[in-house]
């Protein structure tokens, strides 16, 4: 392991001679997307990265503009794929917020199981391409197995695998599954036998925790000031668990806790990861056996429209804190609607935290700030 | 009982008898030839194969299935596409280093050939210094991979082959320290002494400890040295895309990936040779009728054996492991394996001295 | 004390890279625990979800009858204009002007399988299918007509 400070002060006595500019993507295989990336080197040591965005801007915020509040809930699902259930659960909060649409128990509940499972999902793919962008393959085919199961359960109840778009304002879009409950405990039983098999193979493996720790470093003074929530602040030791601070639907109800780590490196990244699939698998066993029947819906009016004013909600996905911003003129679509993408606070501390380190520590900390591309370009 | 050896001989006798010595000789020269190309588009084919199909089977797929049964022909399909693509040269690359760069990785590969025993008297070239031949050779495959890297003019290619450099250079120091120590207890450098030596027992039960850390850090340091994972930095996917490699196409690319299965090849057969006793079938003290039965078994599917034991256990380290960082493959090398290995090299002086082997 | 250190650093990465070895060769000796799909060959037995969102369509009884009133509800619920309405007045036995829907028009290449055109049907005379083999060599041929040629509105479906 080496120190890196010393490595930054050792570059930056260096001229401009002997630059290399290298522009990583949009195609490449570890930016996950198309993302790119003009890092400079100095030989193997990385002086500086410039995140290049926009490949995949679709303006998703100018798109809602001219869509009902029933319709935009649908559109978030493709920002951030990974945890689309997430999404769709902070517009229908705003929407239920600003127009004060009661949302019965069952809905609540089932909204919370799915997120959580979603959560357990986003990770899951991302330990796979993580470990991936380190150079191991076989671990990714390891963690598509359990999220293969989590994608049936969601092709069984929501009836898509990745953008689901299960949640309408006041509740959700149809009932459960009659499987539900039985195909997620499988689910559970298959997860707790299967994370050994992680920890062989990923976290306990000598190259991997030398290819994370003590790479990437992120203070927590830096991971405030950069606006990073989720599991890269957590990792800090910043407690921003939106679900904790600003619990939204039972989250409330349910026991859990909220990961932190100190290290603020990579490897506590990881971890934070890792250990908040446990604590989901927790909330979901608090639940699955006590979803109250009744109405998944609760009564709403056909046309919907938001009171003049602001509107603002939050909710914790796999990756940070997803806020919706929404100004009314009391119509059926939104003035102006604005999306707050943890993925894009996350990207923005690339530059502090590799400048010095090697091209392959670069793949450990972009690996573990876990970037969705169209998340951040919307 | 079937037998190489008796073919050679024949074969011999025969070109003997109907041409002069020194036509004969250019004729043998032809045959080998022809048989080494052809023993390398075989192994290209079977081994990228057997590649595709252990990674499956380890990451809980089926692999190729499609082409032919059980996929059987998936590579000479593979083979074909990539015969008939178009072999792009980049504008502003140095052409004559980068059409030349992939053959020079295919020359080294066929000159480690000449001293390997295939099996009982079966060996193009029985050369009095066979160990000291291959390891100069084998680093010599550096200067191939260097020049495709600076010809490609890519940026992805040039820390490609810088980190290749380093790396083959250190990492042949302790694959070197680890033939040694076979060297030490056989006090030859012959292959065919080698071999024979090991009539008894191979080196990997005899030779004690050492020889077993020996075969350890040979393992490990032509993993590094044939670039492949965890060692693969030099192509490095997630990192430089294809490193070296990256500007290359068509037929040229696939001189580089066969390069790479002859070098594994190649290594492997090294390793079984040196370690595993070639082709020499498994004996065990005194059990005259279990040695009796291995006897009957070729010396052939013997060496095959074994040596495709060893092409196993290097792809199963690489669907295992992740890669490591360019710095802490110096490391190893420098901090963990030289110490280790010339700490083991002393060990095993000592014990070729006083005679404590078997 | 520093050569204990060393040696303990060997001995624990090697075991650890041992331990992930056991578990890949684990799997690589079991062939029962492979997952693969192979999914041109296993289409007869291959189960989708009943709720499975492929594509939007529109279900005739035997008599060719179909209950769509062409009240437009799912084209103004279609976020993308997916759906097309074109409705014509039919004069009825007793000379009563009634309107029908002429043709549904549905784009699949537009369509996200949201799901709110079947939500918002009041008549629930369209819903999604399974289906989810779509490809075709002519873009044009993923604009259907739901409607089957010379179906009618269902007796008694306002």
């Amino acid at each position: 392991m080496y120190n890196q400070t010393e490595i930054i002060k050792d570059t930056s006595e260096l001229g401009a001679d002997g630059e290399l500019v290298i522009n990583m993507g949009p195609q490449h295989p570890a930016t996950h997307g198309v993302l790119h990336l003009v890092v400079t080197l100095n030989g193997e040591t990385i002086k500086k990265i410039e995140p290049h965005l926009g490949y995949i801007h679709r303006s998703i915020e100018k798109m809602c503009e001219s869509l009902t509040y029933r319709q935009f809930i649908y559109v978030t699902s493709r920002m951030d794929y990974l945890s689309s259930h997430i999404n769709n659960l902070g517009c229908a909060l705003l929407v239920e917020k600003g127009m004060q649409i009661e949302v019965p128990d069952r809905a609540k509940y089932v909204r919370v199981i799915l997120s959580e499972l979603t959560r357990i999902a986003s990770h899951e793919l991302w330990l796979g391409a993580m470990a991936m962008d380190l150079g191991a393959f076989t671990p990714f085919f390891y963690a598509f197995r359990e999220r293969e199961m989590i994608t049936d359960i969601m092709e069984d109840t929501c009836g898509a695998r990745l953008t689901m778009n299960y949640i309408v304002p006041g509740g959700l879009m149809y009932d459960l599954h009659p499987d539900f409950q039985k195909k997620v405990k499988a689910f559970i039983t298959q997860f707790k036998s299967k994370v050994t098999e992680y920890e062989d193979l990923v976290t306990n493996n000598v190259i991997f925790q030398s290819r994370t720790k003590g790479v990437g470093i992120l203070s927590a003074e830096d991971a405030i000031s950069y606006g990073c929530t989720g599991p890269v602040a957590r990792a800090s030791g910043v407690s921003c668990d939106i679900r904790k601070i600003y619990p939204y639907e039972v989250y409330d109800k349910v026991e859990f806790d909220e990961v932190l780590e100190t290290a603020g490196d990579s490897f506590a990244r990881y971890m934070v990861r890792v250990k908040e699939m446990n604590q989901s698998i927790r909330i979901i066993e608090q639940l699955i056996d006590n979803i109250p029947e009744g109405d998944f819906v609760g009564k709403t009016k056909n046309v919907l429209k938001l009171p003049k004013g602001e509107f603002y909600t939050r909710v914790e996905t796999a990756r940070g804190e997803f806020g919706v911003y929404v100004v009314s003129e009391g119509g059926t679509t939104p003035h102006r609607i604005k999306f707050r993408s943890p993925g894009f606070s996350n990207l923005s501390v690339l530059n502090h935290i590799s400048v010095g380190s090697k091209i392959g520590d670069l793949m450990a900390s972009m690996g573990t700030l876990d970037l969705v591309i169209p998340d951040i370009d919307r | 009982m079937f037998s190489l050896e008796g073919i050679t001989t024949n074969v011999q006798d025969w070109l003997l008898m109907k041409f002069n010595p020194t036509m004969a000789l250019a004729i043998e020269c032809v045959i080998v030839i022809l048989l080494s190309i052809s023993l390398f588009a075989i192994l290209g084919l079977v081994l990228v194969l057997m590649e595709r199909k252990v990674a499956a089977h380890i990451q809980i797929r089926l692999g190729p299935n499609r082409v032919g049964p059980g996929g059987m022909f998936q590579t000479v399909a593979d083979t074909l596409k990539l015969i008939m693509k178009e072999g792009l040269t980049p504008d502003k690359a140095d052409k004559f280093l980068f059409n030349l760069a992939p053959f020079v990785v295919m020359m080294v590969g066929m000159l480690l050939l000449a001293p390997i025993a295939f099996a009982k008297n079966f060996q193009i070239w029985d050369i009095n210094i066979g160990v000291l031949y291959i390891s100069s050779v084998s680093s010599l495959s550096v200067i191939g991979i260097l020049m495709a890297g600076w010809a490609s003019n890519n940026k992805y290619s040039l820390l490609g082959a810088m980190r290749s450099g380093a790396q083959i250079v250190s990492y042949e120091l302790s694959a070197g320290f680890a033939v040694l120590t076979i060297v030490v207890l056989t006090g030859s450098l012959q292959i065919s002494e080698i071999v024979n030596a090991q009539q008894n027992g191979w080196w990997i039960f005899k030779g004690h400890i050492p020889a077993v850390i020996a075969f350890v850090l040979y393992i490990i340091a032509v993993t590094a040295e044939t670039n492949r994972a965890p060692f693969d930095l030099a192509e490095a996917e997630s990192e430089l895309t294809a490193g070296f490699h990256t500007e290359y196409s068509g037929m040229r690319f696939a001189l580089f990936f066969l390069a790479e299965y002859i070098n594994i090849f190649i290594v492997c057969a090294i390793g079984a040779t040196l370690f595993f006793g070639g082709w020499m079938p498994l004996h065990i003290g005194n059990w005259e009728a279990f040695n009796h039965i291995m006897d009957y078994i070729p010396s052939s599917v013997w060496f095959m054996g074994k040596t495709f034991f060893l092409i196993f256990l290097i792809m199963w380290f690489r669907w295992t492991f992740p890669r490591l960082r360019v710095d802490q493959l110096l490391n190893l090398e420098w901090k963990y394996l030289l110490p280790i290995s010339l700490f083991n090299l002393l060990l095993v002086a000592v014990i070729a001295i006083l005679g404590w082997h078997f | 004390m520093f050569l204990k250190e060393y040696i303990t650093d060997v001995v624990t990465g090697v075991t650890s890279l041992l331990k992930g070895m056991r578990k890949t060769g684990y799997y690589f000796t079991h062939p029962k625990e492979i997952i693969t799909e192979q999914y041109p060959d296993n289409r007869a037995t291959l189960l989708m979800s009943d709720r499975f969102k492929g594509e939007v369509v529109m279900p005739h009884d035997a008599n060719n009858e179909h209950t769509c009133t062409g009240c437009t509800a799912c084209e103004l619920a279609c976020p993308n204009g997916t759906i097309k309405v074109v409705t014509k007045f039919e004069t009825s036995p007793e000379g009563k002007k009634k309107k029908a829907i002429d043709t549904l028009v549905y784009r699949l290449e537009l369509c996200t399988m949201c799901n709110l055109c079947i939500v918002a049907c009041p008549s629930d005379a369209i819903k999604m299918a399974p289906n989810f083999e779509h490809s075709v060599f002519d873009r044009t041929k993923l604009t259907k007509v739901l409607n089957q040629p010379g179906s009618k509105i269902r007796e008694g479906i306002e």
